[in-house]
């Protein structure tokens, strides 16, 4: 074992000291391998932070929503509805919430009006007239705490609210474009009358009970459509996956491209390379320690240029917020939030990418290699 | 399904594989007719210098297909969220017909691969390349599983709909259902216990034995194939149920989970390298005839078997201390 170790150390030299002696060369090759690590990660990491977020944000919300549809149609909770619902086991809290939409031509943007319901984890107590507003709408708008702002409501009345309070910047991805007002408030702005609802939220304690509950509620509720929290998230899930696999498919051509490049780079070897392996040969090595020679250089740069390109990407992705894939991954809107991601590495991810560009590599250079091993000394040292 | 990250590795590397060997095969076939070591023909010296991109291609193909299986095995865990029913790797790879069969033929090829690099390893030590002519024989008998493998996994692949409800585990590896999971998963958990032990101790007895003595290698390579079986209906029946200190819990893939802190990995991990050390150990014991060989073979036989002895040892010992430190208790004494 120890002289097993002893010779690929002294392989490892050798090979290091020979990379080192054609600089140039093997520099644009290391460029041009981290930079396709340096694209692939970008989006890897990028997705996976995403998908993480929607995850985390997902975690407080409500395990089913039941919205009442009229001819296809989302309409509005009636009165008596919730009490139709009764007791169902296993659901610990039922209440209506408040909430719409409100378009507001100065910013051309639609607002996300909410009530919030007393009771419940995210309430907060806002006076009548006052309106507490998310990050984004705050910036659009450049509302501070105190200010005085004017919405025309969709009954053409003007309503003057006081900004209570801004949101806080960490909760922009969830509260970008909210308003949160009072439930007394909402309903005069909006003209909804009392004990008419938006929809109906349920929390399940047990997570394997949601479906069960969902077909009961299925049952008693044939007008409603249920909208259950795991679909939310295994929606999100495969829309964040297949937009990596979409960018990840389009960036194929250029590991095609790099696969070409390295296949060119391996068996164009220069005069010079031709005399070392011929000499090397001549001295006594065999076949198979070219072989192994050649190996331990490919296994270097690789290695090399993984690790650079994976680290750029992940200061692209968590430093400059992806600036390069943003429009294609994040999608947009007027009022889109500002978000800092919250930096994750994830092994399978690695695992992933290790395949998409060290195994191609690999692959292109096989065949060069072994042409190159092969050489007979005495016809490189005549030429 | 097909635009996921990991599905298109993982058919990128199968299909690579594919066609390397495919590519390999014509050559193999002349190599295995034509082989003559004693000749000094242009042939021959063509064919001693195909021999060295041969063994290499080879060698990459066989490794990738081993860390393959890691990578199938922890994507089909990883979309679990995305079917409705799935809770881990079960629901996934029952979302159609072909999951399990391309679980389990990766796990074929992962064996063949395995023992054909220890072959080739064998074969490269000596001077005059003994095995030759086998190695390549074996690459023609392994080359189906591949390409099967590789249909399984795009039939499986290509088939894959989000919006089907697949069975969880709790329903699959109950002890009700009709199934050969669900019988080993009905197994008692004391004789289980004792099969279990039992198995483990011979496998590691006659690898142990091996070592020292250096005989009954092929009763090495039964016993490791009896104690792989025997470990996966072990998992089922009773450790799982320990792990998750829950008496009707008997998945074998959800140990694999973060939720569990990826305890599966600590078991399955040396539970294959020791398969595969102890099956290589029966598979070159032919070979210790060939003159050039009758010092390599023992050598590597003997590091081997201990590589099986402590596999399995180790497994054991996870097992156990799995079992030790859970809070359920099956057995009452």
């Amino acid at each position: 074992m120890k002289t097993w170790i002893g010779k690929q150390q002294a392989l490892i030299d050798f090979t290091l000291s020979s990379l080192s002696r054609r600089k140039l060369k093997n520099f644009g090759l290391l460029l041009v391998y981290a930079l396709i690590v340096f694209l692939l990660a970008s989006v890897m990491l990028f997705t996976h932070a995403l998908r993480r977020e929607a995850a985390l944000v997902l975690k407080n919300t409500p395990e089913v929503i039941v919205q009442r549809m009229v001819a296809g149609r989302h309409d509005l909770i009636p009165p008596g509805y919730i009490e139709k619902l009764g007791r169902i086991r296993g659901v610990q809290h039922i209440e209506g919430r408040l909430w719409g939409y409100f378009y507001d031509p100065v910013v051309r943007a639609n607002y996300t009006f909410m009530a919030p319901t007393a009771g419940t984890i995210n309430e907060i107590q806002i006076a009548d007239s006052e309106i507490v507003i998310g990050a984004a709408v705050a910036r659009e708008r450049g509302l501070e705490h105190g200010n005085l702002i004017s919405f025309r409501s969709y009954t053409g009345k003007l309503f003057v609210f006081t900004v209570a309070s801004v949101l806080p910047h960490d909760a922009e991805l969830v509260s970008a474009d909210l308003v949160l007002l009072n439930p007394a408030d909402y309903r005069a702005f909006f003209g909804i009358p009392a004990d008419h609802y938006t929809d109906i939220a349920l929390s399940v304690a047990n997570p394997q009970e949601v479906r069960n509950i969902a077909a009961k509620l299925s049952e008693t509720l044939p007008d409603a459509r249920l909208i259950l929290r795991e679909e939310v998230l295994r929606t999100y899930e495969s829309i964040f996956n297949w937009r990596e696999g979409i960018v990840l498919v389009l960036l194929s051509g250029s590991i095609l491209a790099f696969a070409i490049f390295a296949w060119e780079k391996a068996s164009g070897l220069s005069a010079e390379e031709k005399r070392e392996i011929g000499i090397l040969k001549a001295i006594g090595w065999e076949t198979g320690d070219v072989l192994k020679m050649k190996f331990w250089e490919g296994a270097l740069v690789s290695l090399t240029a993984f690790l650079l390109g994976y680290v750029a990407a992940y200061w692209h992705v968590f430093h400059f917020s992806t600036a390069l894939f943003e429009p294609v991954l994040k999608g947009w809107s007027v009022l889109y939030p500002r978000f800092e991601l919250v930096p994750v590495v994830d092994g399978f991810q690695v695992a992933t990418l290790f395949f998409f560009t060290v195994f191609p590599y690999t692959v292109a250079t096989i065949v060069p290699i072994w042409r190159a091993a092969i050489t007979d000394p005495d016809a490189v040292m005549r030429g | 399904m097909l635009f996921q990250p990991a599905i298109i590795a993982l058919l990128l590397a199968s299909a690579v594989s594919v066609l390397m060997l495919a590519a390999a095969a014509p050559y193999a076939w002349q190599l295995a007719r034509h082989w003559d070591i004693a000749s000094g023909s242009e042939l021959q010296l063509r064919l001693e210098r195909r021999t060295y991109l041969l063994s290499t291609l080879l060698t990459f193909v066989f490794a990738t297909q081993l860390a393959s299986l890691l990578l199938f095995i922890f994507n089909a865990d990883k979309m679990a969220v995305m079917f409705v029913g799935a809770m881990c790797a079960v629901g996934t790879l029952n979302a159609n017909a072909w999951g399990f069969p391309a679980l389990f033929a990766q796990i074929a090829v992962f064996f063949m691969a395995a023992v054909w690099l220890v072959l080739n390893h064998v074969d490269t030590r000596a001077y005059d390349y003994p095995l030759v002519r086998t190695k390549y024989i074996l690459l023609m008998g392994i080359l189906p599983f591949v390409v099967l493998s590789f249909a399984l996994q795009l039939a499986y692949f290509l088939n894959l709909k989000a919006d089907i409800i697949t069975s969880c585990c709790g329903s699959l590896f109950s002890g009700d259902a009709q199934t050969l999971a669900a019988d080993a998963s009905a197994l008692p958990p004391q004789p289980a216990m004792l099969l279990f032990y039992g198995a483990l101790l011979l496998a590691v007895a006659a690898a142990i034995f091996h070592a020292r003595k250096l005989r009954a290698a092929y009763l090495v390579a039964a016993s490791s194939a009896a104690a792989f079986v025997v470990a996966l209906t072990g998992i089922l029946s009773f450790v799982s149920l320990y792990v998750y200190e829950h008496p009707h819990h008997h998945c074998p893939f959800c140990l694999l989970k973060p939720e569990y802190d990826y305890q599966g990995y600590w078991l399955y991990l040396p539970l294959f390298a020791a398969t595969a050390a102890g099956l290589s150990v029966g598979t070159i014991q032919p070979f210790a005839r060939v003159p050039s060989l009758a010092a390599i073979v023992p050598q590597i036989a003997r590091r081997l078997a201990w590589v099986a002895a402590l596999g399995f040892a180790l497994f054991a010992a996870v097992a156990t201390f799995m079992v030790a430190h859970s809070n359920l208790i099956l057995l009452k004494d």
